[in-house]
């Protein structure tokens, strides 16, 4: 399943890439591969944004803008004049 | 020579873990269950700490898990026959993805926790295993540069580790992909069946009461007579948005789950209208209504979702939140001046 087109902010910078592949192990969507012992997006429309490669990057040849694709999340962010969060922690029952 | 060690003194140390067992029980399975449907949700927690699972030794392997039970219930039952250790750190009872994106699940909890427990002390190697989805929270390299275990990052779904031990701790390509089919979808569904039961409620009560309404002022004989198909609707969208929707996600082709949800809005109104003729502007009026809730369920199921970004959900939302807001609003309008003609 894909959710939309041309929204991800996933950048990769094949220059910085030492070609750990570490973003392919990390990535739940399989957004990356190795050609040429670099990494490579393959479709970027499959990203998520949850930001495990870019953290995992130690070369920082990944950029994303990170956090929740969640609705209730943004609208909790948007009352309580905060980023957009989850109320996952024990108070509240929503998770993302 | 399978005690651990302390390598300094070389006398053998007492290793303060509790020994759990990989089997489930019933309680375990009634209380996921429970959990489920959001019945002590909040506090459905395993205690920190390191577990032992049968005889591990000073070679076993160490998975990390948090300390949501669903969770360390899900990786122990499947560590049935081996000898290992479980560390479970505290990540305030939240599974492990949405610990991991929140900031629990992650490098400075994991190091603290390693230390907190004498990680170092109890096994020789310096390996530890975390779930695949922690990567979100836990910085492989500054774990080992702080801690001195080296993390090797498991499968996805704890069901895949003997497989990934087996090929020497290599996971295949299918077992790092987060999927989400019916099943798991299914799964999810009762506890944002249950998120918003309190604004439903209010909605039916309102809807219900607007139901009385007549030129002549309000009856109560006619609120309850013709109040019914109204909550009914009311209550079909909220499911059609919530259940229906989220079930067969992807059979309906739009990517937007507003639309997804407002596909769903108006299958209900049809098939309720075509059981229960009304008056077309009360029918209308009432599909509006439908639209709206409905669209809006679908949209919040992004949250329990495993492939909507950040940026999508708010390129979603832009849209779709001034129509449901005028949609419910048109819709309230005509409901009631189907009461009043």
């Amino acid at each position: 399943m894909q959710y939309f087109k041309n929204v991800s902010t996933l950048k990769l910078n094949a220059e910085l890439c030492k070609g750990c592949k570490m973003c392919i192990t990390v990535c739940p969507h399989a957004v990356f591969e190795m050609v040429d012992k670099k990494a490579r997006i393959v479709d970027v429309d499959d990203c998520m944004e949850c930001g495990a490669c870019a953290l995992n990057c130690q070369y920082g040849a990944i950029t994303v803008k990170t956090g929740v694709g969640c609705a209730a999340a943004i609208i909790n962010g948007i009352l309580n004049n905060t980023e957009p969060s989850c109320d996952c922690s024990p108070s509240e029952v929503k998770c993302c | 020579m399978n005690r651990p060690f302390d390598f300094q003194t070389l006398k053998p140390i007492v290793v303060a873990a509790s020994a759990v067992s990989p089997e489930l029980k019933f309680g375990d399975y009634l209380g996921a269950i429970k959990v489920r449907w959001g019945i002590g949700r909040d506090n459905y927690r395993v205690a920190p700490g390191l577990y032992k699972i049968r005889n591990p030794n000073n070679e076993s392997d160490v998975f990390i898990s948090a300390n949501y039970k669903l969770s360390f219930d899900a990786l122990r039952k499947n560590l049935g026959g081996m000898n290992a250790w479980i560390l479970v750190i505290d990540t305030k009872g939240v599974n492990v993805w949405c610990a991991a994106g929140k900031g629990t699940f992650a490098t400075n909890n994991l190091v603290k926790s390693i230390k907190e427990n004498s990680l170092e002390l109890v096994v020789k190697h310096r390996r530890i295993i975390v779930p695949q989805l922690a990567a979100t929270g836990v910085e492989a390299h500054k774990v080992k540069e702080q801690s001195g275990f080296a993390v090797t990052f498991g499968p996805v779904r704890a069901c895949d580790i003997r497989q990934f031990i087996e090929a020497g701790y290599k996971a295949s390509p299918e077992m790092r992909k987060m999927v989400f089919p019916m099943r798991e979808r299914a799964k999810l569904i009762p506890v944002d069946v249950m998120y918003r039961k309190y604004q439903l409620l209010l909605v039916l009560v309102v809807i219900f009461f607007f139901s009385g309404l007549d030129k002549t002022g309000f009856l109560f004989a006619k609120m309850v007579e013709t109040g019914l198909f109204p909550l009914l609707n009311a209550v079909g969208a909220y499911l059609a948005g919530i259940v229906l929707a989220p079930l067969f996600l992807s059979w309906v082709p739009f990517r937007a789950f507003a639309l997804k949800g407002a596909f769903w809005a108006v299958v209900t109104t049809v098939v309720l209208n075509l059981l229960v003729p009304v008056s077309l502007i009360e029918g209308v009026g009432l599909g509006l209504i439908n639209l709206s809730i409905a669209s809006f369920m679908t949209m919040n199921f992004t949250g329990s979702s495993t492939y909507t970004s950040l940026s999508g959900v708010q390129k979603e939302m832009k849209v779709a939140i001034p129509f449901q807001i005028a949609f419910a609003a048109i819709g309230f309008i005509l409901f009631i001046s189907s009461k009043l003609v």
